[in-house]
């Protein structure tokens, strides 16, 4: 987005070191007030879905839980359907036969969402990354994923910190120049 | 038409409804295939293996200090009972005698873990019956075990803490000091338990007269645990074939005749009361000595059977081990009691309600890995 | 009863039976295949027995023999154990045992498992399905001679 416009290029010299970037007549200034707004207001409110597989599913819930609280930073709306999350917190191993389900959930999540693998069993298999039959070596050959949160299983804290990271890189986004991550993604791009 | 007209001579046919392996109350990953009228069930089929991680496979590469770490991931939530079944087979097979001192800090370890695992189950079985401020009561206490846990074993829930031969490390010096803080915080806390849901008039509607398991069904279902001494029928392993400490300490089997899941949800909350005072009884009395007798790096059991029985929180955990006497098992087998606990949820859920099952599922208290392995 | 009571007690009444070594941490005792049954139901229903309780049933790959089937016996009222083996043909196409999932209900989630992971076929079984692998799936995981390139990393 943004108004194109023809850079007076008689003003520049031929030598100009940097990039010009188009001003326009003040339409950056609007989208990217709107990205601020829009991005705070996502970043904010979190929805994340339950889906807790295995051992940290426990740990998830402790965050949610009094002590650690994450509905300081806005994600203690927990979905159990995938059409009301924004965020999925693959809390557990990821099976041949669960990779399915995992894949049509992420499907019916509507944009924007995201993905956080929590744990190593999320992250790469983890324990059962060597001699086991029906393990997937990580979430992310199933799904893109946004935030890797290493531990078996991490504390809450980090996955708090997770949360956090992601929120931040939701605020950084352009939403002119968002794509849907799984785009491309089946074909390795 | 009348009322009894659409009772009697209403065609109603029956239709298959999916239950997971994404829903809120299965605990994880289970899938239930329901035949139901309405909303009344008439089948239930389980189908699992959504979380089936090949344990068993994997134990046949590993060698038998390596397995320990695996089988926290089995029944997550009785971690260090799970390693103890596993330790007690080897030490057994080995012949090894473990310092009383070992014994003693397994059993409060293994009674800490129980008390854990209790207390999620309640939080959680409140939030499926639509209690959403036990949740919050529940892991308030919680995180004070896992304090405990974390200074001294440095995890907060896969533990890992046995070795075959005893303890990974001693305890932590401020162990017993801070043990005895929480027996006498949760002594407190657990009335407030009761009266929130087990007095609460919604909740007993809810459980009594539903999921009924009569004593011949149960044992021959081999439902084992609370979900046995449920129905009355005295299985507690740790009275039965008792190791560890259990030998040295006087505490009740609960046991409770009733069969439903009222019944069934009353024995945890009495099981909590008894493991205290387990606890009570060994804090203060930890022998001194060592933590661990030295065994060999390379573990190599003698050729032969051997079978370990645990209690868990969950029921009865077995670990057989067969053995051709090299480094890594020949078979390793774990009979877990959420597997058996399992099989009766078909017979018992036919005839309830969709919302009724939910009320079963929570009063057998399913872990899914432990089913699945 | 004690060890040596069940096992002169089990050899008057069954012929046939092969009792393990005596070093075992419970009686052992391997039943031929097709005197299966007759055995479970005479430990389940004999008065002095009531082995009730089925607590434990295994599948083993006694490669390159044949198959084999662990079953974990207990009586709830007198506390004694007691382990059953029972052996198939062979490996390839002689392997089926005869159910005892109508004697001890509890073994009807245990032969699936059996079925799904080592291939054993339980003869009688009213629902042989697949547990806990997809319908699709190649071969029995916990076989020894099992391979599978694909999924297995091995160390």
């Amino acid at each position: 987005m943004g108004v194109e416009k023809d850079i007076k290029k008689e003003v520049l010299k031929d030598d100009f070191p940097g990039q010009v970037i188009p001003g326009g007549n003040g339409g950056n200034i609007v989208v990217g007030v709107l990205d601020k707004i829009i991005n705070w207001g996502r970043s904010n409110s979190l929805w994340p879905l339950y889906f807790g597989t295995s051992c940290c599913a426990i740990e998830m819930m402790q965050t949610g839980a009094a002590r650690h609280d994450w509905s300081r930073f806005g994600f203690e709306v927990a979905r159990p359907t995938p059409r009301q999350a924004d965020v999925i917190v693959i809390a557990g191993t990821i099976t041949n036969k669960m990779a399915p389900a995992l894949r049509k959930l992420y499907d019916q999540m509507a944009e924007p969402k995201y993905v956080v693998a929590m744990g190593a069993c999320a992250i790469s298999g983890g324990p059962f990354y060597y001699n086991s039959y029906s393990v997937v070596r990580g979430a992310d050959h199933v799904i893109p994923v946004d935030v890797y949160v290493p531990g078996c299983p991490p504390r809450p804290e980090s996955l708090l910190d997770a949360m956090i990271k992601l929120q931040k890189k939701i605020r950084s986004t352009k939403n002119s120049e968002r794509k849907n991550p799984i785009d491309g993604f089946d074909e390795g791009k | 038409m009348t009322t009894t007209d659409v009772n009697t001579n209403l065609k109603t046919q029956e239709y298959l409804i999916n239950m997971g392996p994404q829903h809120p109350a299965a605990h994880g990953v289970l899938r239930l295939i329901l035949t139901v009228d309405g909303e009344i069930i008439h089948k239930v089929d389980p189908d699992l293996g959504y979380i089936h991680r090949s344990i068993e496979k994997m134990c046949e590469r590993d060698t038998y200090k390596q397995i320990v770490h695996l089988t926290d991931r089995l029944d997550y939530l009785s971690s260090h009972i799970n390693n103890e079944a596993v330790c007690l087979a080897v030490e057994n097979a080995l012949g090894i005698e473990v310092p009383d001192r070992v014994k003693y800090i397994r059993t409060i370890m293994a009674e800490l873990t129980r008390l854990a695992s209790h207390q999620l189950w309640w939080g959680v079985m409140g939030m499926d019956i639509g209690a959403l401020t036990a949740f919050m009561y529940a892991f308030r206490d919680r995180e004070m075990i896992n304090d405990i846990m974390e200074e001294t074993v440095g995890a907060r829930l896969t533990m890992n803490y046995n070795i075959p031969g005893g303890l990974m490390f001693d305890i932590h010096p401020g162990f017993q000091k801070k043990v005895k803080d929480f027996i006498k915080h949760f002594r407190k806390a657990l009335p407030e338990y009761n009266t929130l849901l087990s007095d609460n008039i919604i909740f007993k509607k809810r459980l009594q007269g539903i999921g009924y398991i009569s004593k011949e069904d149960a044992i021959a279902y081999g439902v084992s645990g609370p979900s046995a001494r449920g129905s009355g029928i005295s299985c507690d392993v740790r009275k039965i074939h008792p190791y560890s400490a259990y030998d040295k300490v006087e505490f009740n089997e609960i046991l409770i005749e009733g069969g439903d899941s009222y019944d069934r949800y009353m024995v945890r909350m009495k099981e909590m009361e008894e493991s205290m005072n387990i606890i009570d009884q060994l804090i203060d009395n930890i022998p001194e000595g060592d933590f661990q007798v030295k065994t060999p790096a390379l573990i190599k059991l003698p050729k032969g059977e051997y079978y370990q029985k645990v209690e868990t929180a969950r029921g009865e955990l077995g670990v057989f081990i067969i053995s051709d006497g090299k480094k890594s098992p020949y078979r390793f087998k774990f009979r877990s009691p959420g597997f058996s606990n399992l099989s009766i949820l078909d017979k018992i859920s036919r005839g309830h309600k969709i919302a009724d099952l939910v009320a079963i599922m929570s009063s057998l208290d399913f872990v899914i890995p432990d089913i699945d392995r | 009863m004690t060890r040596t009571e069940l096992q002169s007690f089990l050899t008057s009444k069954v012929e046939g039976l092969e009792f393990g070594e005596e070093t075992t941490q419970y009686l052992t005792v391997t039943v031929p295949r097709e005197k299966l049954r007759d055995f479970m139901f005479l430990l389940k229903d004999t008065e002095e027995l009531a082995f009730d309780y089925m607590f434990s049933l295994t599948a083993v790959d006694w490669f390159p023999k044949y198959l084999g089937v662990v079953y974990h016996l207990e009586s709830t009222k007198y506390r004694h154990i007691l382990v059953v083996h029972v052996n198939t043909g062979n490996r390839e196409d002689d392997i089926s045992v005869d159910t005892v999932s109508d004697i001890y209900p509890t073994a009807h989630f245990h032969e699936r498992e059996a079925y799904d992971l080592m291939g054993i076929v339980f003869e009688g079984h009213s629902d042989l399905r697949r547990l806990f692998l997809t319908d699709d799936w190649v071969g029995h995981p916990l076989r020894k001679d099992y391979v599978d390139e694909a999924n297995m990393i091995v160390k």
